[in-house]
């Protein structure tokens, strides 16, 4: 306990030398993440230093293995690392697909080459990832996907196309779920790869949503070839994989009810624009209830995150957690973002212009419609709470 | 905030309190109580439980307790929602324990808590004057008299009001200070009336004519004492709350996995899968706001009303969610007495109306979140 705190002081000490002031603040919008790449939009050189000094660290992936990139914290000191960045606002300095999703299942299943090309570019976000799962025909029905690899020896010839791909247009690799046999289960004949998006065959179109944003592409392929040293683990088994990386999603979309501790003080933001009673109240008293309640369900789902993760490193850990967390997680961000444009007014509903930030508020309203559809419905959790964790058949 | 899970002392009380609970005072303890010409509970029972240390859970081993805590009390209290168990637990080894403990003199302390810790005084804190809790000061009157003071007024939803052997009464002085003073039952003046609740559990409505008291501790320091007090025992509810809302979801899911129509069991339909997942999810979810409450209490954690108010309003919630969708997944038996279910429900809706229900708790919450 006395080498945890010690570790606190010091991380408290480091991050105040090295956390730039503007990285303190709250994120105002979508291009204030910084998702890294082989061509980075840094906004600011705030952000780049942030990133590089993080990365340096190992701090991007803290609880990865030293060799490939990461911290090698315990995950004690990585709750300590959290608390203390959350204690100075620091943000995030670098969203990762890489560290949030395929860099997980490489480290406990790829190859040693795999982790050594790979995971020290994604420590470093040189690499930006996109995830190649969902097709037009595969939706909640994964398993059911028909994008073919067929083997050429050296190489597997890839043609078909995935759908709601996040990022394909901007990103520099994909880790690709294919068909590689036709034979026996579905979920048997899945093979996960990963390869260059640069690759000649592959196209990303972006989808225009209604946010007016188009963060999801339909990304084709037509005879790409995949190194077959890029499959991760073993030929057919990319299920067994898929899940495990789906349940990081599941937690990484889920967190975005958890983390912004901001986002819990609803109330008390839409004091401005809703106006107070004599006697300091949201002068809305309907709207003023369904904050409240929306704040105590957040809180109790924050505090479940909280305990999934200390029940997890007990030995406790449930693996229902993660359905749980991803379902509630997604329906607050969406009751909150339903709150917070009814607070707003009329202005909460700003498109573009000058006002509300040019319809910031209205865009992410509507992009959190997403969130439970996107890494499995909604009712894809409920059914999976059900048959795997109640037992229910 | 420490961390959200059991030490190994609390796992162990935790199962043995489930056990006791299990085996000592089951649902089916509740329902002789009722029916029979028994009392409010199971004097036995009451023993036992004092030998396992329950009452004085929350007294300081000086007095006579065991000190476990209130995380610790908070697994009890689960284990008790669980079966439903009637017990003058709650009123005296919760309410009673810490009025006198963080209110009472030294000499009270001295006196009254080994007592307590014992199971020899039964206690009852009487604190509403309607029949919705408003946290507001109370009508009831003290005026000096002698060495002590003389209550008037009356009070009502006082949980084991007849059985009780000591009252803890809020009332206003001469002065306009509101302060706890304690009545013994049988007390000049003092009448007692029974009343029947759905839940089958005693509460009484008290009447004071100049009834003789004695101050608890310090007068000028009973309305911090009676604040401190209703927010331990609104903790307390809650994880009782979150034991009712547990077993009423098993005793649902276990149902639905043996009643069958169309052939197969009513747990293979998706309609009823989501609604029991949905539920599950709820019930996990007050469990970690109800156990961080009880843990703030433990270590003293900061705005301590407004998270006590959150996991009351949350516990409130789930639990009615839970004993709503049990009797409505239970279909027609959910509506028979036969069934514990039907029970789970009259448990719950006085649970959380005590001290305040959930809305009183969310209103109270958004205020003390300054909005």
């Amino acid at each position: 306990m006395f080498d945890l705190e010690d570790f606190r002081a010091d991380t408290r000490a480091w991050l105040e030398e090295n956390c730039p002031a503007s990285m303190r603040e709250p994120m105002r919008g979508a291009d204030d993440i910084c998702w890294g790449g082989r061509n980075p939009e840094f906004k600011n050189d705030d952000q780049r230093l942030w990133l590089e000094r993080m990365a340096d660290r190992g701090w991007t992936a803290p609880t990865w293995p030293e060799q490939y990139g990461g911290g090698g914290l315990s995950p004690e000191q990585a709750k300590v690392l959290r608390e203390e960045m959350a204690r100075i606002d620091a943000r995030e300095p670098l969203k990762s697909f890489g560290i949030s999703m395929v860099g997980p299942a490489i480290i406990k299943w790829g190859s040693e080459a795999l982790k050594q090309e790979h995971l020290p570019k994604i420590c470093r976000g040189e690499i930006r990832w996109c995830q190649g799962y969902s097709e037009p025909g595969a939706g909640s029905d994964l398993a059911g996907l028909q994008t073919k690899a067929e083997d050429k020896g050296d190489h597997y010839l890839i043609n078909g196309q995935k759908i709601w791909t996040s990022y394909a247009h901007k990103a520099d690799w994909i880790f690709c779920l294919v068909r590689t046999s036709w034979e026996g289960k579905k979920q048997e004949g899945i093979t996960l790869i990963l390869f260059d998006m640069q690759s000649p065959g592959v196209e990303a179109r972006p989808i225009r949503l209604i946010s007016g944003a188009s963060v999801f592409c339909e990304t084709f392929f037509t005879d790409v070839k995949a190194d077959k040293k890029q499959v991760v683990g073993e030929v057919n088994k990319g299920w067994t994989y898929a899940k495990y990386i789906l349940t990081h999603e599941r937690e990484m979309v889920s967190a975005i009810g958890g983390d912004a501790s901001a986002v819990d003080a609803l109330g008390v933001q839409s004091l401005d624009a809703v106006g107070t009673d004599d006697q300091g109240r949201l002068d809305d008293p309907i709207l003023r209830g369904d904050i409240a309640r929306w704040e105590i369900d957040q809180l109790s789902f924050r505090l479940t995150l909280e305990r999934a993760r200390d029940e997890a490193k007990a030995g406790e850990g449930v693996g229902h957690y993660s359905a749980l967390l991803k379902y509630a997680g997604t329906e607050l961000n969406k009751r909150r973002l339903e709150l917070k444009v009814a607070a707003e007014g009329m202005g909460g509903l700003a498109w573009e212009g000058q006002a509300w930030k040019g319809g910031a508020l209205a865009k992410e309203w509507l992009r959190s419609k997403a969130n439970s559809i996107e890494g499995g419905t909604s009712e894809v959790q409920l059914g999976i709470l059900a048959k795997n964790v109640l037992g229910m058949k | 905030m420490a961390t959200l899970v059991l030490d190994d002392e609390q796992k162990m009380l935790r199962e043995a309190a489930m056990r006791f609970m299990a085996e000592k005072a089951p649902v089916a303890q509740l329902r002789a109580l009722r029916d029979g010409e028994g009392g409010a509970f199971d004097a036995a029972t009451w023993s036992a439980m004092a030998e396992m240390g329950f009452p004085g859970a929350l007294i300081p081993e000086q007095h006579g307790g065991a000190g476990f805590g209130h995380v610790a009390m908070g697994q009890i209290m689960e284990a008790g929602g669980r079966t439903l168990a009637a017990s003058p637990l709650f009123a005296t080894g919760v309410a009673g324990a810490c009025a006198i403990g963080l209110g009472g003199s030294e000499a009270q302390k001295a006196e009254l808590l080994p007592k307590i810790a014992s199971g020899e005084l039964l206690c009852a804190l009487a604190v509403d004057e309607g029949p919705r809790h408003t946290g507001k000061a109370p009508a009831t009157q003290a005026r000096p008299e002698g060495q002590g003071w003389a209550i008037t007024g009356a009070k009502v939803n006082v949980a084991d009001g007849g059985v009780a052997g000591l009252v803890i009464v809020s009332a206003v002085t001469p002065e306009g200070a509101a302060g706890l003073f304690l009545v013994e039952a049988g007390a000049r003046g003092l009448e007692v009336e029974r009343v029947e609740m759905a839940d089958s559990r005693d509460t009484a409505i008290l009447r004071f004519e100049a009834t003789p008291a004695a101050a608890l501790g310090e007068v000028s320091a009973g309305g911090t004492t009676l604040s401190q007090v209703v927010d331990i025992c609104n903790a307390h509810l809650a994880a009782e709350l979150v034991g009712i809302a547990g077993k009423a979801f098993e005793d649902t899911l276990a149902y639905v996995q043996e009643r069958k129509q169309f052939g197969v069991t009513i747990a293979s339909f998706q309609a009823i899968q989501h609604r029991a997942a949905h539920l599950f999810g709820e019930i996990e979810q007050a469990r970690s706001l109800v156990l961080a409450a009880l843990s703030g209490l433990d270590e003293g954690a900061e705005n301590l009303p407004r998270l006590i108010s959150a996991a009351k309003a949350k516990a409130a919630s789930v639990a009615d969610l839970a004993t709503n969708e049990g009797v409505q997944l239970h279909g027609g038996v959910g509506m028979t007495d036969a069934y514990d279910i039907g029970l789970f429900m009259k448990r719950a809706r006085p649970a959380a109306q005590l001290f305040g229900d959930g809305r009183f708790h969310a209103d109270r919450f958004a205020a003390l979140s300054g909005y």
